[in-house]
């Protein structure tokens, strides 16, 4: 018994050990004193300091966080509507137009930010915050449907329509009943979106023009000239941000789950 | 005609290609318990949604109390619903969920207080009132259900099998509670359920529909003893179904030649004439079965099963039809594969299905 116990347990281990150990790495090296990335000198926070006086690193921080919750706003708007829509359509190709919807999250990223290139050129749309703004809504959109419109399989149709029946307009049935059940499922999709939208680099690089930066942009161009101690501080705090960004998503399905128990 | 405070006529209703709703004309009058009987995909609990707004008929009209409200949304009709699986507001507390109409038409806070407070009193609910729904019993789910819907002081109260989830014993109280409910509060309830035994216990008149028309409207007492049809009698009184021919009358009384025998059955002379063929409906509690009688069928106990009660037993006649006969207590002198007669009193054959030999209805 013990012997088939142990097997995967290992496996599990080692799998582990080779997808965590680079972050580990990274963690703990932006503790090292040195400026070297290879050898340990000593404990130390100054790649932290130096890090906060960055003016360009924070400014790009600023502008990812800003782009970020413009196209997770625009999208969970979109995605919202559309799932709503489509779980009351039911027409023979709405499996196509589902398919349709989600389509850019499959599509290379390299292949999108390119398109987004021609397109935005040819509309002789200056690049900047619009144009990420758009980039981003488009492939944010897809998070948001697919997990609205999972939520709203598992909620009984007829607890709208007793809404209704008890004297609610369309509108305040919507905002009554509707919305607050698919909400868990929107600010999930809403913190998945964000997350994605906040370590893009390969659409963004495409759309966001000469003067514009975003974190992830920003740590891709510094690395160019060497990894240096305050990157890794960098990743550090990013990491954490994801990490308990992911918790609180994880933490709003379990709700959304519970209240499905009513019923 | 004053009475009558809900009215359908010629309702149609079809989804795609199936035609759900097939005329369907009915008045209901006012303080009535009145339920819609009949086996799931009838278009009962179409009928309802109707009613309620939920769905819209392809043709006819629903009138309340003398208004035509066909083309209103449900929140603009004066008819409340207890939906089957309850569809209580997760999200919402029970105080919250019952109030909810009232929060809707805008009444003063303390007063959806003082109101819910009553309601959940009326059905027994009280001290529930902050507990979320998911903390609640299918029982208590269902009061709550009941309580939300009642709140608004409906003209008429729509139950769509409201009692299916609960158990059995649960569902009998509930039967109970429901009627006596429905008598203080003098509110018009239709009912809907596919159980016989719930529609006659509480109901003033029964509607028994199939396959989206009605097949008869009446008291328990009609429906159950003089059914109109042979789907009425097999689905509200577990009748069984012979058809035979008239070979001779005398006075009342007619003998039927059936394939494998002859049998008296009471007739009206003014309807019935040598010749015609006829369906004949007996309960399965009026078949007698004897080793030796005149005027009966030869048959061999089949199966025979003992449950609620009653000895139900499988006879199969020599043409291989079978017949349900039951009584109560155990006859320990019927054994499988006994031969033995079966036969009825005259008195006990109903003659249905008398204007249209319609061969769709279900026939045994």
């Amino acid at each position: 018994m013990k012997n088939r116990t142990k097997l995967p347990n290992i496996y599990l281990a080692v799998i582990m050990i080779i997808m965590y150990l680079p972050l580990v790495f990274v963690v703990v090296f932006s503790f090292n004193e040195s400026k070297l990335t290879a050898a340990w000198t000593g404990f130390s926070l100054k790649w932290y300091q130096t890090l906060w006086h960055n003016e360009g690193l924070r400014e790009a921080l600023w502008n990812s966080i800003v782009l970020g919750v413009l196209s997770c706003g625009v999208s969970a708007v979109i995605g919202t509507i559309g799932a709503i829509g489509m779980a009351r359509v039911n027409y023979k190709s709405k499996g196509i137009v589902e398919y349709i919807s989600t389509l850019p999250i499959m599509i290379p990223e390299i292949i999108l930010g390119m398109v987004f290139l021609a397109f935005f050129s040819l509309l002789n749309l200056p690049f900047g915050m619009t144009t990420l703004v758009i980039a981003h809504t488009t492939f944010c959109i897809p998070y948001i449907f697919m997990m609205v419109k999972a939520r709203l399989v598992g909620i009984d149709k007829s607890i709208a329509e007793a809404a209704r029946d008890l004297g609610a307009t369309q509108v305040r049935t919507f905002f009554d009943i509707t919305l607050p059940l698919i909400m868990p499922a929107v600010m999930s999709g809403c913190l998945l979106a964000f997350a994605m939208s906040f370590d893009d680099v390969v659409i963004s690089i495409f759309v966001n023009g000469p003067k514009l930066n975003t974190l992830p942009i920003k740590i891709y161009t510094q690395l160019k000239t060497g990894v240096t101690p305050e990157i890794n501080a960098l990743c550090t705090v990013i990491l954490i941000t994801v990490i308990f960004i992911l918790f609180i998503t994880s933490a709003l399905g379990n709700r959304g789950r519970r209240t499905d128990k009513g019923n | 005609m004053e009475d009558s405070i809900l009215e359908l006529k010629g309702i149609e209703k079809s989804f795609g290609s199936s035609e759900v709703l097939n005329g369907i004309d009915l008045k209901i009058k006012k303080g009535e318990f009145i339920t819609f009987l009949g086996s799931s995909g009838c278009g009962k609990t179409t009928t309802l949604r109707i009613i309620a707004g939920l769905e819209m008929p392809d043709k006819g009209q629903v009138i309340l109390e003398g208004r035509d409200v066909t083309g209103l949304e449900p929140h603009e009709r004066d008819v409340n619903t207890v939906f089957q699986n309850y569809a209580l507001f997760p999200h919402m507390n029970v105080e919250a969920n019952v109030g909810y109409a009232l929060k809707l038409r805008r009444m003063p806070k303390p007063e959806i207080k003082e109101k819910v407070k009553k309601i959940l009193e009326l059905v027994q609910l009280s001290g529930y009132e902050k507990r979320m729904p998911q903390e609640l019993s299918g029982g208590q789910k269902q009061r709550v259900a009941i309580a939300r819907a009642l709140v608004n002081n409906p003209k008429v109260l729509l139950l769509d099998e409201p009692l299916g989830a609960l158990d059995l014993q649960l569902r009998r109280a509930m039967q109970l509670e429901l009627k006596k409910l429905q008598k203080k509060l003098g509110i018009t309830f239709l009912y809907i359920t596919h159980d016989q035994e719930e529609a006659i216990n509480m109901s003033d008149r029964i509607v028994v529909m199939n396959k989206g028309v009605l097949e008869q409207i009446g008291t328990p007492d009609e429906v159950y003893n003089h059914p109109m049809s042979s789907y009425v009698a097999t689905f509200v009184g577990n009748a069984n179904i012979v058809r035979g021919k008239i070979v001779q009358i005398q006075g009342e009384e007619a003998l039927v030649e059936i394939s494998t025998g002859k049998i008296k059955v009471i007739i009206d002379p003014n309807r019935e004439q040598i010749g015609q063929e006829i369906t004949i409906a007996v309960r399965a509690e009026n078949i007698l079965v004897c080793e030796e009688c005149k005027e009966a069928l030869p048959a061999v106990i089949l199966e025979k099963s003992f449950s609620g009660g009653q000895l139900r037993m499988v006879i199969g006649l020599e043409d291989g039809k079978e017949i349900i006969a039951s009584r109560y207590g155990i006859d320990s002198h019927v054994q499988i594969g006994q031969k033995v007669c079966v036969g009825w009193k005259p008195a006990d054959a109903i003659i249905v299905d008398r204007e249209e030999q319609n061969d769709e209805k279900e026939t045994f």
